[in-house]
This record gives structure tokens, C-alpha cells and sequence, in this order.
């Protein structure tokens, strides 16, 4: 009997969902992200404002919409940064091993034993704030898990016979990692972008609610819940709303993860 | 022991590298403290004055010596935006309002997640099983802060039992102080929580599956008697590594959480003197975190070899 999935299937539904309405929300919404309106001011959800507006009248659900955006935007940018150089630094440290390896990898074991967000602010407070500033230092604290990851898993592959032999056939370095190792690896690398998705959509919520990440026109599921907060008494649905949405975000790329741990374990 | 003596020697070396980098990117920011102290219509004369009076005209490394000769005292030197207070004062004001709130939260984790992990474990591939893992996923995926939103508005909208915003400094009231802190304290914890059931859940299933376990079942032992004398013992010593990387989070998401419920905590401090580009405070604060975050690594890497002897002799 053929068992399913589930974790990953779910994961799937809930992040294609969420992409669809970011891809959505770039062409259309349901109203204007920041027309302002006095007429309709902390509206509860309805048929009209289906989660409500804002204190200055603004459309919940339009608001959500674009802010996923920016969120499902400055995850894989951050991801891809992390993937990219983590893997270059894993692959060569991992199948060069040395001096330099040892090295890399206390500095890799020193920076994961911080709070990523920790890190993250310490680079804002040299940056500055700004939607391009927030990937640049989230991207490089994502540096180290990846490398870690795929480091363990060259070292793992590089000893096996199918490796030896394209070394014997005249293989270089470079055309055994690219090639042969790494497209190995794949379902581990997914998995840790998987995680490292959610722990930049995290970071970046947190920062954007502390008010030192993305800056206020740009729609921010974070920025919106520190707004919300102000107003969570008159207005509950305002934080309501964009809290589920970065949930559900996470939610979604947490199960693929699971999914993906399922499937490489079989 | 000399495993131990290498990583003390270890943890020294990265609180110095720690603290080199931050002050020599510190100084290296554009705007300057003489300008934001005097403003900007004051002399040349008089900004040179303070910049030699501050010991500004000396390089980087020298400053640095001069900061870590101070900071060893516990002097940190002047913060930019308070003017009559010292860093060191502002921190040792913050820092036992955050350490509470971290202890209470990791009181809060171990209370919660051991029972429920060992549950889970034991009813492993039944529906309750399935459920506590469903669960604990969505609960992973609420961002703490967010939680802690919700929390204010159920206890303190909907049962009226917690004063929203309401605070008593320890000094004054240490167990008024804790009864404010519980309903933050829950909101990150709650998450860790769900992070601490799934690992332990799985590694005391991985550790069900061994020899040692089935040689003890076969001499008789009950299946309760197996879980608790043998397996959990092993189980809790891939956990124990993985408290560590609790404990940093907790700090995290205290820095987060503090501002959600007005909590004038480390974290606090943090975002308004980033926000503020009040540098020396900054600096203590980054310094401080980690050196928490340092010790509690080291001290588990201590733990560790106490569970796990193998490791002592490698």
C-alpha cells in the first residue's frame, strides 16, 4: 500500500495558495493598497472589507495581500543569498577539508550560536533600515546554516565508490562537486532552504515590527501587526489578519520541510 | 577537564573577537558623537577640544584596548541619548528584568515539553500521537510576537484576568514583577515548546528502536520502567545540546516580545538605542547578549559531557 505524503502535500496546497494570491495582489486588489479614507475608518469584516480597515480607513485584506509580496519577496531573496555562497563554502570546505575547514567552520559554529535575529540587528544598526538592507543581512546570516548543511553532506558522499571513479576517469575538483555531488544533495539543500525561508520571513517580521526593517509605504505583514497594535482594542482584525497570514506562510514551507525530511528518509 | 580548559579558552577568544568587530565597525559608521553632543552650530575649536577630551584622535585599536580595559571594570563609558547615565547603569537596570523573563519562559518550556514529549513517544504512531505533532507544527509557526498579541487580547480583552501594559520593576515587587511577566514569558515560550516536544518525541523514539531496549524488555522489564531508567536518560543528551540553542532564542524573542508588552528589558534597550544610533549602548548590550549566549554553550558543552561520557574520552 502506497503511503502518502500528507505533510508535503499540505505544505504544497498552503504555498501555492500563498504564492497565488502574492501573484495576485502585483496585478490586482481588491482596493487601493494606501488610499486613505475617513468615511470608513477601524470597519469590522465584511462583505465589503472582507477583514475589515485599518485606522485610516485602508482595506485589510489589500494590505495583506501586497504585504505577502514583500515577505515571499525578501525570503528568497534571502534564501537564494544563503544558498548560493553557503553552498560554495560547504562544498569546498567540506571536499578540500584542512586548515581553511577548520577554520570556516569555528567561525560557522560561533555565528550559529547566535539568535539570527540578533545578528540581523546588529547589521541594521551599520545599514540602516530598507527592504534591500534587510535581505543583505539576513542573506549573510544565513550563510553559515547552509554551508553547515551541505558541508556534512559532501563529506558524507565525497568517500563513495561512484565519486572515486569519476575521479579516476579524470574528473577535477570543480566537475566533481558541481556535478556529481551536489546534484545529490538536492533534497537536504531544499529542506534547509525550506527552513531557512521561514527563519528569514520570521526575522524579517520581527524586525519590521520593531520598526527597524522595511520602511512604512512598503506593505510589511510585520509593520502592519506593530500598527495594528495601537489599535488592538477598537480594531482587533487589523492584527488578526496579517498575524494568520505570516503563520500560514510559515506554516506551509514547515510542512514541505517535514515532507521533504519524509521522503529523504525512505 | 582539558576538554573543558579548551573550550573556556575558546569562549574567551570569541567574546574578544565578538567585541573587536563591533567596536571597529562601531567606529567606523558615519555620524559623529562630538557633533551630536555639541550639535551642529558649535566651533571648531570646541569640537576639537571634546574629540581630544574623548580620545577620539586616537586610532581604532588603541580606542579599543582603552574600551575593553574599561569594560573589564564594567565601564562602559557614556550613553549619547541619557546623558547623566553611565551604559553600565542603564544595563544592570534592564538586564534582571530580561533574565527573569528568560528563566520563567525556560521554567515554562521544561515543565511542558518533557511530559509531553515522553507522551507523544509513548502513544508514537497512534492519533494522539499524530494530533500533539499536528499541533505542535502550527504552533512552530506563530511567530512569538505575534502570540503574545494574541494573548493581551484573550487575557486581557476577553477574561479581563492580566493588566495589559501594566509593569512593577523587580526591585520593588519581585513577585508582582513575575505575575506581569508570565503572559510574556508564555508567548515565547510557547513556540520552544512545541520545538522541544517534536525533538525529544523523535529522539526517544530513535532510541526505542535500539538493542539495549529490547534485551531489557526481554529480561522483563516493564515497558514504563525501560522508558524511564534507560531510554530517557539517553534520549535527553541530543536534547540537552539542543537547549542551548533554546536559550539563544529565548533572548531573541525576548527582544522582540518586550516591546509587544512595554517590558523595559535588554531588549528594549537594544531596539531604541539602535534606533536612537546610541552606539556605546549598543555595544554593551550586543557584548552582554553574547556573553550570556557563550556561557550557556559552554555550560551545556560541560552537561554534555557529564550525560554523555563517551564524549570526555574522544
Amino acid at each position: 500500500m502506497r503511503k502518502y505524503n500528507y505533510s508535503l502535500i499540505a505544505g504544497l496546497i498552503i504555498t501555492a495558495f500563498m504564492l497565488a494570491v502574492t501573484i495576485t495582489a502585483h496585478f490586482w486588489t481588491p482596493y487601493s493598497v494606501t488610499a486613505m479614507s475617513s468615511m470608513s475608518k477601524n470597519l469590522p469584516p465584511s462583505a465589503a472589507h472582507l477583514m475589515g480597515t485599518d485606522n485610516f480607513g485602508r482595506d485589510v485584506l489589500s494590505r495583506v495581500m501586497s504585504g505577502c509580496g514583500t515577505t515571499f519577496f525578501i525570503g528568497m531573496c534571502t534564501v537564494v543569498i544563503g544558498a548560493v555562497f553557503g553552498t560554495i563554502v560547504g562544498a569546498v570546505t567540506g571536499y578540500f577539508g584542512g586548515i581553511l575547514d577548520a577554520v570556516i567552520m569555528r567561525i560557522n559554529d560561533v555565528l550559529l550560536s547566535f539568535p539570527s535575529v540578533l545578528l540581523a540587528l546588529i547589521f541594521i544598526s551599520f545599514l540602516g533600515t530598507g527592504k534591500y538592507k534587510i535581505i543583505i543581512a539576513l542573506g549573510v546570516m544565513f550563510i553559515p546554516s547552509f554551508a553547515r548543511i551541505v558541508r556534512s553532506e559532501v563529506i558524507r558522499i565525497k568517500s563513495q565508490d561512484y565519486v572515486k571513479s569519476a575521479r579516476v576517469m579524470g574528473a577535477g575538483s570543480l566537475r566533481i562537486i558541481f556535478v556529481h555531488i551536489i546534484p545529490n544533495i538536492r533534497v537536504s539543500m531544499l529542506t534547509a532552504a525550506a527552513v531557512g525561508f521561514n527563519n528569514a520571513v520570521l526575522a524579517e517580521a520581527s524586525m519590521s515590527y520593531l520598526g527597524l526593517g522595511v520602511v512604512p509605504p512598503e506593505p510589511s505583514l510585520g509593520l502592519m501587526l506593530s500598527e495594528a497594535q495601537q489599535y488592538i482594542f477598537v480594531a482587533p482584525w487589523y492584527a488578526l489578519f496579517p498575524g494568520i497570514v505570516i503563520a500560514l506562510i510559515i506554516l506551509g514551507f514547515g510542512l514541505i520541510s517535514e515532507g521533504l525530511r519524509g521522503l529523504a528518509q525512505k | 577537564m582539558k576538554y573543558l580548559i579548551k573550550k573556556f579558552i575558546a569562549l574567551i577568544i570569541t567574546l574578544l573577537v565578538i567585541s573587536m568587530l563591533t567596536f571597529i565597525a562601531f567606529s567606523l559608521i558615519p555620524g559623529d558623537a562630538v557633533l551630536s553632543r555639541l550639535g551642529i552650530n558649535a566651533t571648531p575649536e570646541a569640537i576639537a577640544n571634546m574629540r581630544a577630551q574623548m580620545g577620539l584622535d586616537d586610532p581604532v585599536i588603541i580606542r579599543y584596548f582603552r574600551w575593553l580595559a574599561g569594560a573589564l571594570h564594567g565601564d562602559f563609558g557614556q550613553s549619547m541619548r541619557y546623558s547623566t547615565m553611565t551604559v553600565s547603569q542603564l544595563i544592570s537596570s534592564r538586564l534582571p528584568v530580561t533574565i527573569i523573563m528568560a528563566v520563567m519562559s525556560l521554567i515554562i518550556i521544561a515543565l511542558i515539553s518533557l511530559p509531553l514529549g515522553m507522551l507523544s513517544a509513548r502513544v508514537s504512531g497512534k492519533w494522539l500521537d499524530g494530533l500533539i505533532s499536528q499541533v505542535t507544527q502550527v504552533i512552530m509557526s506563530i511567530p512569538s510576537f505575534f502570540l503574545g498579541i494574541l494573548l493581551t487580547v484573550v487575557f486581557g480583552l476577553i477574561f479581563k484576568v492580566f493588566d495589559v501594559g501594566g509593569y512593577v520593576s523587580p526591585d520593588k515587587d519581585f513577585w508582582g514583577c513575575v505575575h506581569f511577566l508570565i503572559l510574556p514569558a508564555t508567548a515565547v515560550a510557547l513556540p520552544r515548546i512545541a520545538m522541544v516536544v517534536k525533538y525529544l518525541r523523535n529522539s526517544v523514539v530513535t532510541e526505542m528502536k535500539k538493542d539495549y531496549v529490547r534485551t531489557a524488555v526481554s529480561k522483563g522489564a516493564g515497558k514504563r520502567w525501560v522508558l524511564y531508567r534507560h531510554v530517557l536518560r539517553n534520549a535527553l543528551i541530543p536534547v540537552i545540546t539542543f537547549v542551548a540553542m533554546v536559550v539563544a532564542e529565548i533572548l531573541a524573542g525576548s527582544l522582540v516580545i518586550e516591546q509587544v508588552f512595554n517590558i523595559p528589558g535588554m531588549g528594549r534597550l537594544l531596539v531604541s538605542s539602535i534606533s536612537t544610533r546610541d552606539y556605546p549602548v549598543v555595544q554593551a548590550a550586543v557584548l552582554y547578549i553574547t556573553a550570556i549566549v557563550v556561557i550557556i554553550n559552554f555550560i551545556v558543552d560541560a552537561l554534555y559531557q557529564v550525560a554523555d561520557p563517551r564524549i570526555r574520552n574522544a
